[in-house]
């Protein structure tokens, strides 16, 4: 049986062959397949499910579903698999479960901070804010920590996640959200007319409310709801182009009508399979969206009404039809909608004793004369006026109510029972609809804020849209898809809606239409339930003078928590009304954000993690450099050598050799990290002009220019050199760090400043490998490498490009430098990189031809005072701070020309490019450090350290700086200030330490 | 009725009925003698310190909605001053320091909590950034320092320093920065501004500026004209359309900025980490919600819907640098309109209309600097001139090219 409160049979979701086994707070339980957590506690007779944020107090039970605001548990599934602040609604059954209760303590049952509630008078919404920062430490050292510990729900995961997340991308023609009857029925209709659909319901199964209703519920062309049903979803998992998908919520949906649907995949199977991912996110892009969300019910306004034991029809009826669970064995039911009474009827028939049904309306409708005549108690006028039991319901308090409405107290009574189910009617689910741009207004007939106009590819449908009847839903269905289809092209056949035999419902009472009721005791009078907001705090609101919804919502903090107050809105928004004397049609509702339920953080990273979190990317020559020993780091995505350290070597000697190499001998460097572009077209050279500092016009073809490239402000974007391949053809050389910026920057100014030229620029740096040789050998050894090109520095000067071979690959030759060394580089094709640099290897093995890394070129280039960008440069350093007015052409217009003629940009206060000897030849500045006259704090600072090193071919630290022109001389001495480090004195001089006259390059 | 424990308890016997209304619902006066336009955190500040400080008379802040629900209410709430440029870290600085005192300066719990802020550095470059920083910062006088990837993770445990994609090479770590609660704010300078005499006006949008012979002379809003000679635009994200009402224009760009909120979880995030290089930023929440800041959006917009994978990345962000936070749940998430100027610093000063001026450019990191940025707009308003700490900010330097510049160094929106 499992459970005093399971029926011997029914439970459509039920497989009562595979018993299992599950635990709350320690305790061993047993229920079936197909329960849900929360279902099968209550078939155990487990009531008391948890604590109220604030107050503490009990709660049980209140919903079925998604809304659920006090069953929240803390789940665990072996190592890893821990989810605080689970809903019980929603969590299916799986063997090993092991539930536990949250913010309570010591336990559930004896909770200490069930003391808040007796001072219940004193912590009113927001008290927080009146108290507490007295002396001004108090707050951060004393009450805060304080209110942290008591705050919260759940304990975090102390372990990292094992599971997996995946993403999937689809389009689709209708995207269909809620697979109850309104969504199945569009479905088959959009699936008939040859639209490709995607029906998502966030349940196990597909049937929405209707597939919870009982003996009460509706028949259907003859049939029980459930065979219509059986049948709709048989002829869709029949159809081709239709994808219907089971536990899969709809989370967002963006006004372009992106939609992010969830789909859990794995918690609910009884071992975790390896093979699938815990849960995968739809990004669905459809041409059209039908919403058939349904609707939620509403709890009750009287006092104690959070008492556990108190729970909504619908859910109860949901429990009995799902897993053959009763609520209780002695019920109550407070009727403020019809559907209750439905609820009332089947629980009767399934064995439990039905004591009351009261009624606020005075003249009850169909529904209560059907109920009273199969033999139930029903009284009309009469309404809860309290709850008593401790913790979990014993008894209800009920009253005549007179025609004012006011609980006459001479005929109260009350009665005992476990178990009290309320409808105070029925909140349409238009979240998603708001979410995407739709808009609602308040109906006053429906009691609710239903959709008025939205985007036109959307259309909701059934209860979302205000449907109270099947028939009036599926009417709704094929209208709202009809209009979709013909939008999209599609010419559904028509098809009469089927005989349905279901009452007219009479109009319900929402709760707040019974002020007597929720003035009787506001404090005790629950709106948000997990947010443990009262009447009185809202009442509390508005005097204070926070009636403007969002200005309540963030006082109180109703429909803030973790069910985003679905149970609680728009109760809370009428209240308010009330309390303000307005009309609600002038309150608009707070907006509806994403996610409609809760979305676990993997879920929305997929695999984006560790080694996948970004692309690595590696070059052409990373297996070569791996071979050879080196050390990677991170530069952007790029994967570069640090260094080639030898074995026993450490890194500074492996730098200090490397750079002696370069310097003597002859170096490698992979730079096929170097942001390359091509650039072709008629007016290649006049773009390049306007983005170029240098003149590129009257580059020869052949030759290659170095340059900048400027912001419109005058300062350094990024450098790199410009190579002529061809009159109309350019190949662009760049920084590794700069070049997605730079291509965003060149195809800004081609495609939006100046669309008339005719330009393409092509990233090619990932189609090429680039070595670069340096060194004063390196004519020496490419001699031996290189066929069809005159090597010798006549024919072939620096700055200047050929094309040859090596071996059998094509190599296209560059005579530049970044070492201040003879030097050259070697585009390659990717794919014969290692060979080139092998031959290179085999040919010259008495050169030794080393591999360095970038800290040698980092060292070798500061050696030579060359510029690096993001280290000289920072965004706001200009040609000029850098000492390069040689490469600002004087002869045509460029980008950032101008701004560089404005006044400030000659001041005596901006920073200039210096070379900084320390005067104690090893100590080293630290980057970033601040140049100083003083090493106080409270000096003005006068410049900074950008780069800095131990130069193996001087013997000694160097270091450039920026520092205020007007104290950039030469001999100046100046301290650099870095904070918890010795100060270190430095003198000016110019940045370029070695061969300033260039003698080696021009080799 | 003065904020206290006293109070709290004594109302508590009577079921809180006692409470007035926090500030009065006032309707806008035909003139006043300063006008502030914009009821979020930086223009209620300013008019209290109008009020208290410079004891000017007839002063309103005219909000076009109920105040506090722009980027004030939406923001992520991190207050730090460990910028790079003298003039920033001056700026940022003097709001730090009213931070730290403010609650009981304006009698209500504005939640200051100096629980320290780490600024993750992931490459060696992001390193070196950060480490300017903290030279710049304590060669200023303020406080930050350098941690090592190890000290960082002590003083941050949830945090993964090695099993990443890019690893933590070391954090800069300001102790005094922290976290505030942004709707106290504004309703706390309502308050006191409304007890001082400031017209809070709600509802009551500004849809002209009257200009004449270059100098400002009034308002049109929603609930009619409004005689003034002294006014300042604090509208955030919707400058550029006040200043188009004016005639001129401001280098402003505004895009949706968004943040997030998990289930609330019981403590377990000591402080505010940052990282640039996986770019994210959180705290947790005094109620346990752990709050997460993204990106801004890649498009110019007005609209406060931000779009999807700029979230993704938040939380892929997350998910990376704190792998225990993979199954929490994220709860909700918005977008606010940031006004972005070209050097990333604020535009605080008078407009080229004499008696109009300007508190806005903040974009994605003003909150920080409420009260500061409040103290000294009504510093300037009251002497007519802008404050010497304001003077580098003024809207002149994108014409003079003496910029303020915090984008370079500034990897992460906050
Ligand atoms: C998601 C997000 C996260 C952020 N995180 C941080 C952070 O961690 N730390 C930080 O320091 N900063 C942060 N910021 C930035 C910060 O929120 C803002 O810089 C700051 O709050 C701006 O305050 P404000 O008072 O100037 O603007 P707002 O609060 O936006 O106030 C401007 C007001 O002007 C009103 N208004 C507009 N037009 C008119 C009109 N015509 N007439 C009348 N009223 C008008 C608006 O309704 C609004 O209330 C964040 C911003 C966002 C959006």
């Amino acid at each position: 049986m499992s459970g005093p409160f399971r029926l011997a049979e029914g439970g459509t979701r039920l497989d009562r062959g595979r018993p299992i086994g599950f635990s709350l707070d320690g305790k061993r339980f047993t229920g079936f397949a197909g329960d849900t957590l929360a279902s099968a506690l209550l078939a155990s007779g487990v009531r008391l499910v948890g604590r109220s944020f604030k107050r503490h107090r009990p709660r049980g039970l209140l919903t079925a579903g998604p809304e659920e605001p006090n069953a929240l548990l803390r789940v665990e599934r072996g190592p890893g698999r821990v989810d605080p602040n689970s809903r019980a609604t929603l969590v299916e059954l799986v063997p090993g479960l092991a539930a536990s209760t949250q913010n309570a303590w010591p336990s559930v049952r004896f909770d200490a901070g069930a003391i808040f509630d007796r001072f219940a008078g004193h912590l009113a919404a927001g008290f927080y804010y009146k108290t507490f920062f007295r002396p001004g430490w108090a707050w951060h050292r004393l009450f805060e920590p304080a209110i942290r510990r008591v705050a919260g729900l759940g304990r975090a995961p102390e372990a990292p996640d094992p599971d997996r997340y995946l993403h999937r991308h689809v389009h689709c023609d209708l995207l269909i959200v809620g697979g109850g009857p309104a969504g199945l029925r569009a479905a088959r209709r959009a699936a008939r007319a040859g639209a490709r659909v995607i029906l998502a319901d966030e349940r196990p199964a597909p049937g929405g409310g209707l597939a919870d209703t009982g003996t009460a519920g509706p028949r259907i062309a003859g049939e029980t709801a459930a065979a219509w049903l059986a049948g709709l979803v048989a002829e869709l998992d029949r159809a081709g182009e239709v994808v219907r998908l089971d536990r899969t919520t709809a989370q967002a949906l963006h006004p372009s009508g992106y939609a992010l649907l969830l789909e859990r995949v794995s918690d609910h199977l009884r071992e975790p399979d390896p093979r699938l991912p815990r849960e995968r996110l739809w990004k669905v892009r459809p041409r059209a969206v039908l919403l058939a969300t349904g609707a939620i019910e509403r709890p009750l306004l009287f006092p104690d009404n959070d008492r556990p034991g108190i729970l909504l029809a619908g859910a109860a009826r949901a429990f009995l039809a799902r897993q053959a669970v009763l609520p209780g064995r002695d019920l109550v039911v407070a009727a403020f909608d019809d559907s209750a009474y439905a609820a009332a009827l089947e629980l009767a028939r399934a064995g439990a004793r039905v004591h009351a049904i009261v009624d606020p309306r005075p003249e009850p409708g169909w529904a209560a004369r059907t109920a009273a005549e199969a033999g139930l108690r029903v009284l009309a006028g009469w309404a809860p006026v309290g709850s008593e039991g401790g913790p979990g319901l014993r008894a209800v308090r009920l009253a005549p109510l007179d025609a004012k409405g006011r609980p006459e107290a001479r005929g109260e009574r009350t009665i005992p029972c476990d178990a009290l189910l309320v409808s105070g009617g029925w909140t349409p689910a238009v979240q998603l609809w708001a979410q995407a741009g739709g808009a609602v207004a308040w109906d006053e007939a429906a009691a609710a804020f239903l959709p008025t106009r939205g985007p036109s590819w959307l259309a909701v449908a059934g209860a979302a849209a205000g449907a109270r009847t099947l028939g009036e839903a599926l009417a709704q269905a094929d209208r709202a898809v009809d209009r979709l289809l013909a939008g999209l092209g599609f010419t559904p056949e028509a098809e009469p809606l089927p005989p349905i035999e279901e009452p007219e419902p009479a109009r319900a009472l929402p709760p707040w239409a019974t002020p007597e009721l929720w003035r009787r005791d506001p404090k005790a009078t629950f709106v948000d339930f997990q947010n443990d907001v009262s009447v009185a705090d809202l009442e509390g609101a508005v005097r204070e003078g926070f009636s403007a919804p969002e200005h309540a919502k963030r006082w109180t903090t109703a429909g803030m928590a973790t069910d985003q107050g679905k149970t609680a809105q728009p109760t809370a928004l009428a209240l308010l009304a009330a309390s303000s004397v307005r009309p609600l049609e002038e309150l608009a509702p707070t907006t509806m954000r994403p996610p409609w339920t809760p979305t676990s953080f993997g879920a929305l990273a997929g695999v984006h993690r560790s080694d996948l979190f970004r692309p690595i990317r590696t070059t052409p020559l990373h297996g070569w450099a791996a071979a050879k020993g080196a050390i990677f780091e991170d530069v952007g995505h790029w994967k570069r050598p640090t260094a080639f350290p030898r074995p026993g070597e450490s890194l500074e000697a492996a730098v200090a050799r490397e750079c002696r190499a370069v310097r003597t001998g002859v170096g490698l460097l992979d730079a096929s990290t170097l942001g390359a572009f091509d650039v072709q077209g008629e007016d290649a050279a006049s773009f390049l002009e306007r983005i170029w500092t240098i003149d590129v016009a009257d580059l020869p073809v052949g030759r290659c220019r170095y340059g900048l490239v400027l912001k419109d402000d005058g300062t350094v974007l990024d450098d790199g050199v410009v190579c002529r391949l061809a009159p109309n053809r350019f190949l662009l050389s760049t920084t590794t760090g700069g070049a997605a910026r730079l291509h965003a920057w060149l195809e800004r100014w081609a495609q939006t400043e100046w669309p008339e030229l005719e330009v393409w620029i092509t990233p090619v740096t990932e189609g090429r490998a680039v070595i670069a040789v340096q060194g004063p050998q390196s004519r020496l050894l490419l001699r031996r490498a290189v066929s069809g090109v005159d090597l010798s520095a006549k024919a072939f000067p620096h700055m200047a490009w050929r094309e040859g071979w090596i071996g059998g690959v094509p190599v296209r030759i560059f005579r530049v430098s970044f070492t201040g060394e003879l030097g050259f580089e070697l585009h390659v094709p990717a794919s014969r990189a290692e060979e080139v640099v092998e031959t290179l290897e085999r040919l010259a093995p008495d050169l030794e031809p080393t591999p360095y890394g970038i800290e040698a070129m980092h060292l070798l280039r500061l050696e030579k005072g060359y510029i690096l960008v993001g280290h000289e440069t920072d965004g706001t350093i200009t040609p000029r701070d850098l000492g390069l007015e040689r490469l600002l052409s004087s002869k045509k217009d460029f980008v950032g020309k101008r701004s560089l003629e404005l006044p400030e940009h000659r001041s005596a206060d901006r920073p200039r490019l210096v070379g900084l000897l320390p005067v104690d030849p090893t100590a080293l500045p630290s980057v970033g450090g601040q140049l100083v006259e003083r090493a106080e704090p409270g000096t003005p600072s006068l410049g900074r350290v950008s780069s800095a090193g131990r130069s193996p071919t001087l013997g000694r630290t160097i270091a450039l700086g920026l520092v205020r022109a007007d104290r950039a001389r030469p001999g100046t001495r100046l301290l650099v200030y870095a904070a918890d480090r010795p100060a270190i004195e430095v003198e000016l001089c110019s940045p370029c330490f070695l061969d300033p006259e260039g003698a080696r390059l021009r080799g | 009725m003065r904020f206290s424990l006293a109070n709290v308890l004594r109302q508590g016997f009577s079921g809180q009925t006692g409470w007035p209304l926090q500030w009065r619902k006032a309707e806008p006066a035909r003139s006043y003698d300063v006008v502030v336009v914009g009821g979020g955190g930086h223009g209620l500040a300013t008019a209290y310190y109008l009020a208290r400080n410079h004891l000017v008379r007839r002063v309103a802040v005219l909000e076009k909605g109920p105040i506090g629900l722009g980027n004030t209410g939406r923001n992520t709430t991190i207050c730090r001053s460990n910028y790079l440029r003298p003039e920033s870290i001056a700026l940022y600085d003097h709001a730090l320091r009213l931070w730290h005192g403010l609650s009981e300066e304006l009698d209500y719990n504005v939640m200051f909590s100096p629980r320290g802020v780490l600024m993750l550095a992931h490459t060696r470059h992001e390193a070196e950034v950060l480490e300017r920083h903290v030279h710049a910062d304590r060669l200023a006088g303020v406080d930050n320092e350098w941690l090592s990837p190890a000290q960082a993770k002590a003083f941050c445990p949830p945090l993964e320093i090695r099993s990443l994609r890019f690893p933590v090479l070391g954090a800069a770590l300001q102790r005094r920065g922290g976290t505030a609660r942004h709707d106290a704010v504004a309703w706390a300078y309502a308050r006191a501004a409304s007890a001082r005499g400031v017209d809070v006006c709600e509802g009551c949008e500004v849809t002209g500026i009257r200009v004449a012979g270059g100098r400002l002379v009034g308002l049109e809003t929603r609930k009619g004209p409004i005689a003034t000679e002294t006014a300042v635009l604090v509208a955030a994200g919707h400058s550029s359309v006040l200043a188009k009402m004016a005639g001129f224009e401001l280098p402003i760009v505004s895009y949706p900025l968004q943040a997030l909120v998990s289930e609330p979880l019981k403590p377990c995030f000591p402080c505010v980490a940052m990282s640039g290089t996986i770019h994210a930023y959180v705290s947790q929440s005094d109620k346990g919600e752990l709050v997460i800041g993204a990106g801004t959006d890649r498009y110019p917009s007005y609209g406060q819907k931000g779009s999807a994978p700029v979230i993704e990345d938040a939380v892929e962000a997350i998910a990376e640098l704190f792998p225990i936070f993979r199954r929490v749940r994220m709860l909700r998430q918005w977008a606010g309109i940031v006004d972005v100027t070209p050097d990333r610093s604020p535009i605080l000063g008078e407009s080229p209309v004499r008696g109009l001026w300007l508190n806005c450019g903040w974009g994605t990191g003003g909150f920080k600097a409420t009260p500061g940025s409040g103290h000294l707009t009504a510093w300037s308003l009251a002497h007519g001139k802008p404050h010497p700490l304001l003077v580098p900010f003024g809207l002149e330097r994108f014409s003079t090219g003496r910029l303020v510049d915090e984008a370079a160094a500034a990897a992460v929106e906050h």
